[in-house]
């Protein structure tokens, strides 16, 4: 498995009328503006090596900084972001082909007019040969189960099946660590399953938050976030439990 | 969503249209619409209509999938026409409607019979000589397909923008869909820069 470390990693955004210069510093306004800006995840520090590790908690806690910070998409403002010995700051290219990255909304992942072209634009950086490009790319439509729609227009596909697609366009190039936000999010429940299981059944290094708590506590590990701070962290049907006692007692 | 695409999706074939490299049939398209605008009469615009048929018949497009994707065209012609018949008459109404309906059913077989990975990889090639001045060919060639994919896209978001201002019972003014639609077109664009940074596209050495 590959291994991710956050050291003291954390992010805050300028809020209106201040510059990010202004934002640099190590935060502490209590994640609700100041004049630093606005913390949205306060410096954090992990070592992410299990499987599976499911990231949980409330919309606007951080969670979705804290996975665009894996992959680059967020640079720290404090802190660094080490994967598998990369520093994001220092390559964050290299990072990116380790980690791919999954959306809630497939719809803005998918940019390509047919499914096949999807995947192989994907293809493009790994394979330069248009011929070997368009076979890889079949394969993979077929191995999720997309063989059929290969030439199928994406704004034609269900909500699922774009899901499906989405994920066959970031696990073409067969990155080592896949980060997934929110990916059922938007799915009915046959599709929930589905996606679900077969994230589960990946091979590669997992990063999942959701808000599917039975998905969360099939992960080998499980981070609770609240507040731009990661409260909870260890075996996942204990922080899960912890989750929902949180949310119990704030009801 | 269900987008218009406006022009055909590639369809796999083995036609010698399929065949040719994409350089000779963008050039081609050059060529022939350049000679469908500059020749006069209503004539030569129908000897531009039938010859781009035949290209369509040529690379096996079905008639019916040309048409369906090309209606929102047909109808711009239909406009277009009456309009030129009222204010120029009926022999420049004809000479325009042809005109466009060869220039769309041209540029349909050009899409139609070329992938847009090819198209890029083509582009990637012609500007290739421009890295020595600082261009990085692979990140102008995919702004430029995406920039071109992404019209469906935007249709898409105003029909939808619209459906939501009737929703709400926002009459027609052009301030209730338009400033809406203008932000989910700039939050579509970030979100996208997202998802393609996330896929490492435009990473590539330069």
């Amino acid at each position: 498995m590959a291994q991710i470390e956050l050291h003291a990693a954390g992010v805050t955004v300028p809020v209106q009328g201040t510059s990010p210069s202004e934002c640099s510093g190590p935060g502490g306004s209590g994640g609700d503006g100041g004049d630093t800006g606005r913390v949205v995840l306060h410096p954090t520090t992990l070592t992410l090596t299990e499987h599976r590790v499911a990231v949980v908690g409330a919309n606007g806690s951080g969670k979705s900084t804290l996975a665009r910070l894996l992959n680059g998409l967020v640079t720290p403002t404090t802190g660094r972001v080490v994967v598998d010995g990369t520093d994001v700051a220092d390559d964050a290219a290299a990072v990116r082909r380790r980690v791919g990255f999954c959306f809630t909304d497939p719809s803005a992942q998918l940019v390509m007019p047919t499914c096949v072209e999807d995947v192989e634009l994907s293809l493009r950086r790994t394979e330069r040969d248009p011929r070997a490009r368009r076979e890889q790319a079949l394969d993979v439509l077929r191995r999720f189960g997309l063989g059929r729609h290969a030439h199928d227009s994406v704004h034609t596909l269900s909500g699922g099946q774009r899901q499906l697609l989405a994920l066959a366009g970031v696990l073409a190039t067969e990155p080592s660590v896949l980060v997934a936000d929110e990916p059922t999010t938007l799915l009915d429940l046959a599709n929930t399953r589905r996606v679900g299981e077969l994230l589960l059944g990946l091979p590669q290094q997992l990063v999942l938050l959701t808000h599917d708590l039975d998905l969360a506590r099939r992960c080998d590990r499980a981070l609770v976030v609240a507040d731009g701070r990661v409260v909870a962290d260890g075996p996942a049907e204990q922080s899960v439990a912890s989750y929902v006692a949180a949310v119990d007692a704030q009801a | 969503m269900n987008a218009p695409t406006l022009l055909p999706l590639h369809q796999p074939g083995d036609s010698p249209l399929h065949r040719l490299p994409v350089g000779a049939k963008v050039g081609g398209l050059v060529v022939f619409s350049l000679a469908v605008v500059l020749t006069s009469g209503a004539l030569a615009a129908g000897a531009g209509v039938l010859v781009a048929a035949g290209l369509a018949a040529l690379a096996g497009l079905r008639p019916g999938l040309v048409l369906r994707t090309l209606r929102p065209v047909l109808l711009t012609v239909v406009v277009v026409g009456l309009l030129q018949w009222l204010f120029e008459g009926p022999a420049a109404a004809a000479e325009t409607a042809l005109e466009l309906l060869a220039l769309a059913l041209a540029a349909s077989v050009v899409t139609a019979t070329t992938a847009v990975n090819d198209m890029l990889d083509a582009l990637v090639r012609w500007l290739g000589p421009f890295r020595r001045v600082g261009v990085r060919p692979d990140r102008v060639a995919l702004a430029f397909t995406l920039a071109l994919q992404s019209l469906p896209g935007t249709l898409a978001l105003a029909l939808e923008t619209r459906d939501a201002a009737r929703a709400r019972g926002l009459g027609r003014h052009p301030r209730a869909y338009l400033t809406p639609f203008v932000v989910r077109v700039v939050a579509r664009a970030h979100e996208q820069g997202d998802a393609l940074a996330a896929r490492g596209l435009g990473d590539e050495s330069p």
